[in-house]
């Protein structure tokens, strides 16, 4: 072998095993973080995390009860505002999208994509915490439901799209007409990846905190109402995690174990819908 | 689409349409709230807000550029650790893994993008902070302290910290894109420099060359755009001290952490105003990014125009 | 014999492009009538003008006049819905529902036409359609299976079932075997056959032979024109116009 092949030969072992280690690396915090958050999350996996309200620091016990109600109530406020808007707009998108406003409201969903969640929070703080002069649950949803819009528009105009447009013309033909065509066949159709999309854009809004921090605000105890600050888990890492006491960060790590449960069993739904969809 | 013969139709139509309307008219209330609210903050300071490094609440001075500064310190180095390893595992999953592993390491990678944020911030503190500042930021500036970049004392929560932390957050995006990026080379083209004699490596270089490389750079501001944006997890490892050092090592500050840590606290309307203008800055700055990758994207990968 | 269709100059258009010119002819009831010719003469666009399928197609317009019960439906004042359900079709690829089972598929168009049926009369609509579709005997034991299950000569039946079930007058059938094999083709041809006592059918094909086994009479288009109708028998032995014999000698097309 010539000195030149084998050096060819070389680099090309070398760069494979780079390649092969970049990956490794792009893996391995994945790994990591899974391990300390059942190492570090275990001791405080109780029951009691589940079913108790926060306790003041030293006293033992003491859960994250309020936090799971407030983030499943502010997160259900979201998408129930947010889904008929969404769905909606990706049904005008898909179906009658064709003119210079469909575009420019593609191009509004498209920003409002990559806008930074704080500044949705900044957008719930102005909208209703100041006229209300009070941190509430609708704040904190109004800030989620723009982070969920935009998520769910797209899917929904994207899973519309790759249905064919045989299956339209095949409900035309029948007599049926466009509107019902389009909500009863081409959506009913396109449904597993639309709710997919939902659900992943769930799981996106179920650990936002950023935008939550001075909209929802949290809470140490109970909801009161709507019109009331509320405690949500991510809120709840947090604190816990900034506070200065070995105790609550204990919580911190245990309540990001549940907030990650909630996460990890809305993406393995999501992706088993559209398994079954073949 | 005229009245016509089936009102019905008619009104479904616009029915969606009112809907989509709705959609675009909070994406321009956003708009407009962030610059009522930063009014104040604009007519006292102008543009000296975002030239100037002192933010005093007391005595009511705001200027932005230290947060400037953090932000994109924090995020060039996040992209700088993410790009190579973001295209390198790209390119190990589209060409030489087996096809068994293609799978699993790319679902392994979508999962590290479903964490949430505030659970990378947790990481970081406990962990990743540890990590770094006891084996490669106290050495490194033991050997290297007089480079300003590495320059001490060595806290932990730093620049670095962020950098290295945003790097794991981004990561999975880059290398979904690149991805997409790499599966759009013609296969001819891998097989003529495979069919010529080269190696495996020789064709990567070759057809990433000629087709890749402004799409991977597409893939990279798009990375950059989430990294400008990112809050949590830089909140609770940047240290949040509004100056601006060129030592790495150093703690720092970003805007999306100024505005969570502060807001709260922001007990003068100035001082409110003063965060929404960063919030306002930090808008603009993410479109802009944003805007840019996807006219890269679009160009390069065909069929990715919608997202 | 009366006409169940009357076409009256009817010309079409995609954008600047003229894909029909003044095509008048009429179309008899309770017969099959061929559409033929070259591709690209019009035929497909011409019989989803009688259904008014070209309605969400940016660009497309037409003059002239369709006359069926005694109105012009290609007027924009005539809804199309109301049109759909007395002129069926049945398309070039099978089309079934995705996601829907075969019973769903039939009873589609009966559950979205808001005539409000109930149940044990869809059930019986169904069944029926099924056996004029002759596709009865083949799914009645699995009729919630996935219509996308079944073979591709069996999906066009259902479709032609599915189409039979809202009570046409007229099916309108756009090369219906294209995309089958030789024994599935041959079926969907009887079946024409059969349906042809009830329903006013007209095919569009490019295949002579077919046009010749299966249709009453016989419509040549070419680059957009009719060159000639006729009865079927007369048009392949013994053609008016020298293009048409041309075409069915095969010197061209």
């Amino acid at each position: 072998m010539t000195s030149i092949a084998f050096r060819r030969k070389a680099t090309d072992r070398i760069m494979k095993a780079l390649f092969l280690l970049s990956a490794f690396l792009v893996i391995l915090p994945l790994f990591l973080i899974f391990f300390d958050l059942l190492w570090k999350g275990a001791k405080e996996l109780k029951w009691s995390l589940l079913t108790d309200l926060p306790r003041p620091v030293g006293e033992p016990g003491g859960g994250i009860a309020n936090g799971i109600l407030g983030t499943l109530t502010v997160t259900g406020l979201a998408m129930a505002g947010g889904i008929p808007l969404a769905v909606l707009t990706g049904i005008y998108l898909a179906e009658y999208g064709k003119g210079a406003f469909a575009s420019v409201v593609r191009f509004a969903v498209d920003l409002l994509a990559g806008v930074p969640s704080i500044i949705l929070g900044i957008f719930g703080y102005v909208l209703w915490v100041l006229p209300m002069k009070r941190f509430s649950a609708w704040a904190g949803a109004s800030a989620l439901a723009m982070i969920f819009i935009p998520i769910v528009v797209r899917t929904t105009e994207e899973m519309l799209k790759t249905v064919p447009v045989s299956v339209r013309e095949g409900a035309l033909a029948l007599g049926i007409e466009r509107w019902k065509t389009t909500l009863f066949i081409t959506v009913r159709t396109a449904a597993a990846g639309i709710i997919t999309g939902i659900l992943l854009a769930m799981a996106r809004i179920l650990g936002e905190t950023a935008p939550l921090l001075f909209t929802a605000l949290g809470n140490q105890f109970w909801q009161t109402g709507l019109d009331q600050p509320i405690a949500t888990i991510p809120l709840q890492v947090f604190s816990y995690a900034i506070s200065p006491y070995d105790d609550w960060h204990g919580k911190a790590w245990a309540g990001a174990v549940v907030l990650i449960l909630m996460v990890l069993v809305l993406s393995t739904v999501a992706r088993l819908l559209t398994r079954t969809r073949k | 689409m005229k009245v016509g013969a089936n009102i019905k139709d008619f009104l479904f139509e616009k029915t969606t349409a009112l809907f989509a309307l709705c959609v675009l008219g909070l994406t321009l209330l956003l708009f407009a709230l962030l610059i009522r609210e930063s009014l104040p903050a604009i007519r006292k300071f102008g543009v000296t807000f975002v030239t100037n490094s002192t933010w005093d609440p007391v005595l009511e001075e705001f200027a932005a550029l230290p947060f400037l500064y953090g932000t994109l310190v924090s995020s060039f180095l996040a992209i700088l650790i993410a790009v190579p390893l973001g295209v390198g595992s790209a390119i190990f999953i589209n060409e030489f893994a087996p096809g068994w592993l293609k799978t699993p390491i790319s679902f392994l990678a979508e999962l590290l993008a479903a964490i949430p944020s505030v659970i990378y911030g947790l990481w970081g503190i406990f962990v990743l902070v540890p990590i770094l500042r006891d084996n490669f930021m106290k050495p490194v500036s033991r050997a290297l302290g007089w480079i300003p970049l590495f320059q001490g004392p060595v806290y932990g929560p730093s620049m670095l910290a962020a950098g290295v932390l945003l790097a794991i957050m981004v990561v999975p995006f880059i290398l979904s894109v690149s991805r997409e990026v790499l599966a759009t080379v013609p296969q001819v083209q891998k097989e003529a420099v495979l069919s010529l004699g080269g190696t495996h490596w020789e064709m990567i270089r070759i057809v990433i060359g000629q087709h890749c490389i402004p799409g991977i750079f597409g893939a990279t501001i798009l990375g950059l755009g989430r990294a400008l944006g990112e809050t949590m997890a830089v909140t609770m490892v940047i240290g949040n001290r509004p100056d601006i050092v060129l030592s790495l090592f150093q703690p720092g500050y970003s805007m999306a952490a100024v505005i969570a840590n502060e807001f709260t606290e922001a007990t003068g309307d100035l001082y409110l105003s003063a965060l929404v203008e960063i919030g306002l800055v930090l808008f603009l700055l993410t479109i802009v990014v944003n805007l840019a990758a996807k006219w890269i994207l679009t160009r390069m990968v065909p069929g990715r125009a919608g997202r | 014999m009366d006409n169940a269709i009357e076409v009256k100059k009817l010309s079409a258009w995609f954008g600047d492009h003229q894909v029909l010119r003044e095509i008048t002819m009429g179309i008899r009831r309770n017969s099959v009538t061929s559409v033929m010719g070259p591709s690209g003469c019009g035929k497909s666009t011409f019989i989803r003008c009688l259904n008014r399928m070209h309605d969400l197609t940016p660009g497309f317009r037409m003059t002239g006049e369709v006359l069926f019960d005694g109105r012009n439906v290609i007027s924009e004042k005539v809804d199309p819905v109301f049109l759909r359900r007395k002129v069926g079709m049945v398309f070039q690829q099978p089309n079934p529902f995705p996601r829907m089972s075969v019973f769903a598929n039939v009873a589609v168009g009966l559950r979205f036409n808001g005539k409000g049926k109930s149940k044990s009369e869809i059930v019986e609509v169904v069944e029926r359609s099924l056996r004029m579709a002759a596709l009865w005997d083949e799914v009645k034991d699995h009729l919630d299976q996935m219509g996308s299950s079944l073979s591709g000569g069996q999906q066009q039946r259902l479709c032609i079932a599915r189409a039979l079930a809202v009570e046409p007058e007229v099916l309108l059938m756009d090369e219906p075997c294209s995309a089958l094999d030789p024994v599935s083709t041959s079926k969907i041809e009887d079946l024409i056959e059969d349906l042809s006592e009830k329903y006013t059918i007209v095919v569009v094909t490019h295949n002579m032979q077919q046009a010749a086994r299966i249709s009453d009479s016989v419509a040549f288009f070419l680059l957009g024109e009719l060159v000639e109708m006729d009865k079927s028998a007369k048009m392949f032995t013994n053609p008016s116009d020298r293009r048409t014999e041309e075409y069915i000698t095969g010197r061209f097309g």
